[in-house]
């Protein structure tokens, strides 16, 4: 079902958690379970906790334009009680959902006896007090906020900030700063659009908000460029504080150089020290104290470089894979076509190519690293370029917090690997 | 209390305890409010043993539900026996302090520190510290934010070896690993700094205030400004200098412009806080620069500020600072880029003129006003006229009406709607302070030109408009002034302008009185029940129905009767209804008796 393809995979702050949302608008929510007495060897599942409608298609009456309702992120919030809240949007909408628990049912009626008939009004000797009893757990969804109106274009990214009470949103041209109590109002603090559309040449493709410091943000740009801004420098950011660019390699430009230039995802490392980039055919790892170069390149999948052409006549070349740190920083991952994706141990160097599909994991076995042939002869176990797949494409990945566990979305299936325990 | 056979007394309190579950969150709520209601049917002793525990453990409602049953429950202290229980409140309360809804978490707060009061010295002891404790000390943010709250209310009534654990829980807290935490603790700094003894504020709480104001977050240094005043307020004024001015000053050049914007915001309690002295010394320069902030948001509040903090510069040399220090940097913020900052400066600069007295605002202040009044930004143009009140007293208002007519003509032919309601809004403040001679000659053509607008919102202000000014001038004025403009409009070809003579006979013939409404205004409105278009003919029953009451009944009867049953057989639905209507509400439905 197209309504099933997931659109966006994340982990909670603590792992125990797993949100996923789709293009039909639903978040599912997976839980890990606890690891099992008798087999303390395994690490525990993670099965479905919740499922809710988080959008509903919309139609906007004055462009006469369909409102798709497809979730394009979701992030969570801190936990601050036992409830768990997270912000999920579509393109033009943000939502606060909160999920909680409920394991007790009020029990006993004055006006209705255990058949539940009515009583005499005039046979009401006493009152009774309902008693809480236990019931089954039931896990409930419902939508605290809903954060509306504020973006003209398509909204493709969300950030909480690190002071728990604001968070950012940006769609092409735009970035709003709201505040999590506030519905009615947000404040614009980027604003790219020029004054003739016709000059339009770049728009922001994501933007993510630092993992500690409460003034900084990045954006990324569909020119392969990132800006960092400071919130405490000015109200408006237009001016950036830093300007992330590598030059040009002069020698492989081509037709499709700005095309595949163009960032689809930046993520801040846990330390704040670094952050990651990802843009059609790489990853770079940059130092927020260097601007002029990546500190780390990482080539995904650079078969692909010959096949431009065949790429942007099928459209896969605007595909926008996302990225992830692990837990620690030391490795990231991203995704490729085939269903296949990529992890990178940025301190041996080694990478891994790794398929998600079901002939090729079976429960608790282990993967088999996959490999791309890109010359005449084909080894057995590779498979050549021209037999990829390039409908399953695995854009959505997610890296547990602190554990080597890790979600991959493979069009509209969700995979969990996690590492073996010795 | 258990009713008798064939008695429906309990009946209404049993729908009430069976609606605290219905699926309908309006029917809850109402349960809710009612909850003292069915306490009483309930008795002390159940309330405490059954309604309580039940309430304690449904916290799963909507926020309105939650937010009225946290405020019931701090009046409940009767209802559940008197003082000697109160403690029996604390569960619910403290159930609904950790709910992640502000407002929610706040009335529980207050709840709780309302029942505080009722507990006894060995209560607070033995049941309410336990909760503060428990609070402080919890997984969830959300009580931890809440325990913030609750220190200063038992403090006072604790021993000294419990008024030692409060102290370190709130030490504790104000290096909370989380914002949020953190921020609760820097906005309950004042409160809680009031009541502890001196040396504890000077040895506890400057430190936890210096490490605040000092925070990595900007969220928790902008709410150290605030905490700051309350804290100069306590302090002796010796001790300012040392313990809170470095702080202070650090604020005022904080990286972040929130947090220097909280510090103009705030400027006017700091400078009553820290005493003449130190406002001389150390405030001026710092208001000086905020007046000059790279950041426009920061300038304008210091802007809104500027005559607050000059009437409050110690009277010995506050004209001296004022020419000497602040004008500069207000005659640069009359052309700041940023309407924001400029208009912010004109709804105070007039203010100036009290201070500064007749010479130094002629030569100094009047070409500031001048020069806004002729700002390209409407607001602030309006700003400056909303405020000649204050000038008006110092050098009256001669020297500014030449520039003030061009300027109020410019903005009441604005091409935005918004700016011409605006000025018409200020019209009978300004007719009266420049009196009935200026006005009849400049302005009245422009309040006639008003009444036929192209946006009806402008159309019904300026009727109104008039109506405040026939109160101001009089009914004689008015009849020969307005009334007879108002009555030509009713042959205008226009029906809404045709219309808005109605509108004005609606309002006016309350305040010109039965004499000018009866020969002057009646027979127009009479004429006008023949009018080609329906609308104005149900407007005339409309405009009879309001103006009938200060007609006589001979008139009434005369006069108005027979035009209002004529249009009762209009061939329009709307005319015969308002018709109708008239002649009921008139009480001319049937002929008169003698």
């Amino acid at each position: 079902m197209v309504s099933d393809i997931i659109s966006t995979v994340e982990f909670n702050y603590s792992g125990e958690l797993l949100a996923t949302g789709d293009k039909g608008g639903r978040v599912v929510i997976f839980q890990h379970e606890q690891e099992s007495k008798n087999r303390p060897h395994l690490r525990g599942e993670y099965n479905v906790y919740s499922t809710f409608q988080s959008h509903e298609p919309e139609f906007d009456y004055l462009k006469s334009l369909e409102i798709e309702e497809k979730i394009n992120k979701i992030r969570w919030l801190q936990q601050q009680n036992a409830a768990h809240f997270l912000l999920s949007t579509n393109d033009k909408t943000i939502k606060l959902w909160k999920i909680s628990e409920r394991d007790k049912r009020a029990e006993g009626y004055n006006l209705k006896d255990e058949d539940g008939r009515l009583r005499d009004p005039f046979r009401i000797t006493s009152l009774r007090v309902p008693v809480l009893m236990p019931m089954d757990l039931m896990v409930e969804a419902s939508p605290r906020r809903i954060f509306a109106n504020a973006h003209t274009y398509h909204i493709n990214s969300i950030s909480v900030n690190s002071d728990h009470e604001t968070y950012l949103s940006a769609d092409d041209l735009r970035i709003n700063l709201w505040h999590l109590e506030i519905t009615d109002r947000s404040f614009n603090i980027v604003d790219i659009k020029p004054a003739n559309m016709e000059e339009l040449t770049e728009v922001i493709t994501a933007a993510e908000c630092h993992p500690h410091q409460c003034n900084v943000f990045v954006y990324s740009s569909s020119k392969g460029t990132i800006r960092l801004c400071d919130m405490r420098a000015g109200a408006l950011c237009d001016r950036h504080s830093k300007f992330f660019e590598e030059p040009e390699d002069p020698s492989s430009r081509s037709f499709f150089s700005e095309i595949i230039s163009s960032i689809s995802d930046v993520k801040f490392s846990h330390s704040g020290r670094y952050m990651m980039t990802r843009d059609y055919l790489s990853v770079k790892v940059w130092d927020l104290n260097m601007e002029n170069r990546p500190v780390e390149t990482y080539q995904v999948h650079e078969y692909l470089r010959s096949k431009l052409c065949s790429l942007y006549e099928n459209d896969c070349i605007f595909d926008k894979f996302e990225c992830c740190w692990n837990g620690s920083d030391s490795a990231i991952m991203t995704g490729s076509y085939n269903n296949f994706f990529r992890m990178f141990d940025r301190n041996t160097r080694r990478d891994i190519t790794l398929e998600a599909s079901r002939e090729s994991s079976k429960p608790r076995a282990t993967l088999k690293p996959r490999k791309v042939s890109t010359g005449g002869k084909r080894k057995k176990d590779e498979i050549s370029v021209d037999s990829l797949d390039f409908n399953k494409k695995i854009l959505h990945t997610a890296w547990h917090p602190k554990d080597n566990v890790i979600a991959v979305a493979a069009t509209n299936n969700l995979y969990i690997f996690q590492d073996k325990i010795n | 209390m258990a009713g008798a056979d064939g008695d429906d007394s309990l009946y209404p309190i049993a729908v009430l305890i069976d609606e605290l579950r219905n699926e309908d969150v309006q029917l809850r709520l109402n349960s809710i409010k009612k909850l003292s209601t069915i306490a009483l049917a309930l008795g002390v002793e159940r309330t405490r043993t059954e309604l309580l525990p039940f309430l304690t453990d449904t916290i799963y409602d909507e926020d309105e539900v939650l937010l009225a049953l946290a405020e019931q429950l701090g009046n409940f202290t009767m209802l559940v026996g008197g003082p000697e229980y109160v403690h029996c409140l604390l569960p619910p309360l403290e159930s609904l302090a950790t709910v992640e809804e502000t407002v929610v978490r706040d009335k529980a707060v207050e709840s709780l520190r309302k029942i505080s009061q009722e507990h006894s010295p060995v209560d607070l002891e033995v049941h309410f510290e336990p909760l503060v404790k428990r609070l402080a000390s919890g997984d969830w943010f959300t009580s931890r934010t809440s325990a913030c709250g609750l220190f200063s209310v038992c403090y006072p009534r604790v021993s000294s070896t419990v008024k030692a654990e409060i102290r370190q829980h709130f030490r504790t807290l104000c290096s909370d690993d989380t914002p949020m935490v953190r921020r609760a603790a820097a906005s309950k700094l004042g409160e809680f700094a009031k009541v502890l003894e001196l040396d504890y504020v000077k040895s506890d709480i400057i430190s936890l205030f210096t490490a605040l104001a000092s925070d990595e977050q900007d969220s928790v240094r902008l709410l150290a400004v605030e905490a700051c005043v309350s804290i100069a307020t306590l302090l002796p004024q010796e001790d300012l200098e040392t313990l809170v001015m470095p702080t202070l000053r650090q604020a005022a050049e904080d990286k972040s412009w929130r947090v220097r914007y909280m510090v103009a915001d705030k400027f006017s309690e700091l400078q009553k806080a820290v005493g003449p002295e130190i406002t001389k010394n150390d405030l001026v320069p710092a208001f000086q620069n905020l007046l000059k902030d790279c950041e426009a948001e920061v300038r304008a509040a210091a802007a809104n500020k500027v005559k607050e903090f000059c009437e409050n510069l110690p009277e010995d040399n506050r004209e001296q600072i004022i020419m000497t220090h602040i004008l500069p940097c207000v005659k640069e913020l009359v052309s700041d880029t940023n309407q924001h900052v400029k208009s912010a400066l004109a709804s105070v600069i007039m203010g100036l003129s009290t201070i500064l007295g007749k010479d130094n605002t002629i030569e100094h202040l009047l070409p500031l006003f001048l020069a806004q009044l002729k700002d390209e930004c409407p607001e602030v143009r309006l700003n400056i006229i909303s405020n000649l009140d204050c000038v008006n007293e110092v050098i009256g208002i001669r020297q500014l009406s030449q520039s003030l007519l061009p300027a109020i003509v410019e903005l009441a032919e604005d091409a935005k709607w918004r700016v011409r309601l605006a000025i018409i809004e200020y019209m009978p403040l300004l007719a009266g302070q420049l009196g009935v001679e200026f006005f009849d000659e400049k302005l009245n053509t422009l309040c006639m030109a008003w009444l036929i607008d192209h946006v009806y919102a402008i159309r019904e202000a300026a009727t109104c408009n008039l109506m405040k000014l026939v109160e101001k001038f009089g009914a004689d004025w008015a009849q020969n002034t307005i009334v007879p403009k108002v009555l030509g409009m009713a042959n205008d070809p226009n029906y809404l302008h045709r219309m808005t003579t109605l509108f004005c006979i609606n309002a006016l013939s309350d305040v010109c009185g039965r004499d000018i409404t009866t020969k002057q205004m009646l027979p127009v409105v009479l004429k006008m029940s023949e009018d080609q278009v329906a609308n104005v003919r149900f407007n005339v029953a409309k405009s009879l129905q309001k103006i009938g009451p200060v007609l006589e009944k001979i008139t009434l009867q005369n006069q108005v009767k027979p035009v209002l049953d004529k249009l009762a057989t209009d061939k329009d639905m709307d005319v015969k209804y308002f018709a109708h209507e008239a002649l009921s509400v008139l009480e001319l439905t049937y002929p008169a008796h003698d």
